[in-house]
């Protein structure tokens, strides 16, 4: 039976990925900011199968919380198999690029709080507490672009301090990966207009899973991803800052 | 965002969210299988339930299940099935939410021995735009409770539905296929039929001689086998890719299918054991079926007559559609029985139902339709507001005799194409 510690567990892939480990059985902390929520969310996955659920409600952007979480699930289980960095904010690009509280808001929910996350996160590592971690950044890192440069700057934060932490903690055993999903089909997008390259919360839950057991380092998917990124970051500037991309 | 309900008539627009917002045209939806006006919302707000989609709870001394309303059939069976339980009842299509199954009190191949959905419901939670939260059911506010069930969705949010579910021993359905010859036959088997849980019959809607309907189909009936594993359904194999173009379905093809499925057996009567997708969800199993009709869409009409206007009210209107050789191939006939519905709007009467389609051919599928309307309301029989997308006001103020209880229960923020269409018309 594995712990399994999901953070940010409100949101869709998040509940997903419960979900399929509910299904194998898992015990589940669930840390998520909405206490409704998450409440029936872990009522859905005590119904799936989860050997137990537990939950905190926290603000993720606090960032004296993280410790506090850590500190429960800990004491609830022991030893942490996988742990699941999911919490996210979009955010709107057009009023953060000239409103200075949205734009800093984006910075800490996405990046800040990882960050803060990470120095609760790094010593149960370094004490044997901790199995994997698989934390989400995105695509949008890999490249600051026209369109959404400054949740693009946070996630590329973000994928800079979850390679370092790889590094880190490959030393103590403990495997770290990067996700970096493309488009999915979540509340977090349910503005957007869908198309043939949107995948669903369930097919990002499927990756990630499998990607973690195989101790992958970065999971982009779907994994079409990869590809498409690898040619966009090889843009060069001079033609890719012309691009409204 | 863009969307269009199952007949693929029109595209609206609206905006989207997580809740209902004070002083907007709000209105939820599920999974958009309906297939007139009733899920759509012009320039509104919607909220799209199937992000509340959580199993909450199972009483198994009871059984009762409790789930959020954005739930599918499809993910309930998954859940119950295995455990050897069953839907208490069940429309067409396995891919209905359970809030979209509550608004319009579906009815399934079991009618005439359980009734609608709604007549399985426990308690369901309501939220309205003011911000209040109900919980409804036959003794804690009673009326919003039949208000909200086959309510359309006018009544409020629907948040949670707990409901009974029945026991099976396996997922496999015991079936027999009768051919029958005309629709006397029909119903003479029928009467026969009536100890099986499930029955239905398909009758063929083209093929006519001497000016009259011949009637002839297939009767199905069955029930839940004793033997056999609990298995559950896999995802639909087939799909239509793209809009097929509207000369894809003509008298010919159709004719075609009519003459093939109605010979898919020779024996007049054939046993045999099914799956239920096989059995309840023919159709579920190819993807975007709807798209078979064209770019134009189709109207699905879909009526009841009492038995006390008869056969002798049911073969003209009969008559009519098979002559005007603009029917489908799919046409369900059916015979409702007589448990009482538990919602104010809820749709069944006691007695014969005919749903097919037919694709929209403009102003001449409009005036037929128009036409076969006034037939059946003569008859004492009224329309679905699930399938309906062109009836007319004074149509469903006559046949619907609850509608003035049903509108003080309605939400004054709350909205939909068919509302503004047909009852606020009237």
């Amino acid at each position: 039976m594995k712990n399994i510690l999901v953070i940010g567990a409100n949101s869709t892939i998040a509940h997903a990925i419960s979900r399929q480990c509910a299904v194998e059985k898992a015990n589940l902390f669930l840390v998520g900011r909405d206490p409704e929520r998450l409440l029936a969310n872990a009522s859905d996955l005590k119904m799936r199968g989860a050997t137990r659920v537990e939950t905190v409600v926290a603000d993720l952007a606090d960032h004296k919380t993280h410790q506090k979480y850590f500190e429960k699930a800990i004491a609830e289980f022991g030893f942490l198999d996988e742990v699941y960095v999911v919490h996210g904010f979009l955010g709107d690009q057009v009023k953060a690029k000239t409103q200075l509280p949205l734009a800093l808001e984006i910075a800490e929910v996405n990046y800040l709080s990882v960050l803060a996350m990470s120095t609760a996160l790094v010593p149960l590592a370094e004490s044997n507490k901790i199995g994997s971690v698989a934390i989400f950044s995105s695509v949008a890192g890999d490249r600051g672009r026209y369109s959404n440069y400054v949740y693009g700057s946070a996630m590329a934060g973000k994928s800079a301090l979850i390679s370092g932490l790889r590094a880190h903690l490959s030393h103590r055993g403990v495997h770290v990966m990067t996700v970096k999903p493309g488009f999915v089909d979540t509340r977090m997008t349910a503005d957007f207009k869908k198309g043939p390259l949107w995948a669903s919360p369930e097919k990002v839950a499927e990756d990630v899973i499998s990607s973690l057991q195989k101790q992958r380092n970065i999971c982009y998917t779907p994994g079409f991803w990869k590809l498409i990124m690898m040619i966009i970051i090889h843009i060069p500037e001079r033609i890719f800052k012309k691009l409204k991309l | 965002m863009k969307y269009s309900s199952w007949g693929q008539l029109s595209k609206v627009d609206s905006t989207q969210g997580l809740s209902l917002q004070e002083n907007a045209k709000n209105l939820v939806i599920g999974n958009l299988r309906s297939y007139g006006d009733v899920c759509l919302n012009q320039s509104g707000h919607v909220i799209d339930s199937k992000v509340f989609d959580n199993l909450l709870s199972f009483d198994d001394k009871n059984k009762i299940l409790t789930a959020e309303s954005g739930i599918t059939f499809d993910e309930l069976l998954k859940f119950l099935v295995p455990r050897g339980y069953f839907l208490p009842v069940t429309p067409g299509t396995r891919f209905v939410t359970l809030g979209g199954a509550v608004a319009n009190d579906v009815h399934g191949k079991n009618h005439h021995v359980a009734g609608n959905f709604g007549n399985h419901i426990e308690w369901l939670d309501l939220e309205r735009s003011d911000g209040s939260k109900w919980r409804c059911s036959r003794s804690e506010n009673p009326e919003l409770f039949h208000a909200t069930i086959g309510g359309m969705g006018l009544t409020g949010f629907i948040r949670r539905v707990a409901f009974k579910v029945i026991s099976v021993q396996s997922s496999q359905i015991d079936a027999e296929t009768i051919k029958f010859k005309s629709l006397s036959e029909f119903f003479a088997i029928n009467e026969e039929s009536k100890h099986f849980p499930y029955t239905v019959a398909w009758v063929d809607c083209i093929s006519n001689a001497n000016g009259k309907a011949k009637g002839c189909g297939l009767y199905f009936r069955g029930g839940h086998s004793e033997h056999g594993e609990l298995k559950v359904h896999g995802a639909p194999k087939l799909s239509v890719p793209v809009q097929m173009p509207s000369f894809a379905l003509n008298p010919l093809t159709m004719r075609l299918f009519n003459f093939a499925y109605y010979n898919q057996t020779q024996a007049p009567l054939k046993k045999s054991t099914q799956t239920y997708q096989q059995f309840f969800y023919p159709l579920d199993g190819i993807n975007h079926w709807n798209r078979g009709y064209g770019s134009k869409g189709f109207y699905q009409f879909q009526f009841v007559l009492p038995f006390s206007a008869g056969v002798k009210a049911f073969e003209p209107i009969f008559d009519a559609i098979t002559l005007s050789g603009q029917g489908s191939f799919l046409a369900v006939l059916k015979t409702f029985g007589s448990i009482p519905t538990e919602g104010m709007m809820s749709f069944p009467m006691e007695g014969i139902t005919l749903a097919l389609d037919f694709q929209n051919k403009g102003q001449d599928t409009l005036r037929l339709l128009q036409r076969l309307e006034s037939m059946v309301v003569e008859a004492g029989g009224r329309l679905y507001p699930a399938k309906d997308a062109m009836m007319a006001p004074e149509t469903f103020l006559k046949t619907y005799p609850y509608l003035s209880e049903f509108l003080r229960y309605k939400d004054p923020n709350i909205t939909s194409d068919f509302f503004q269409r047909v009852i606020a018309r009237i």
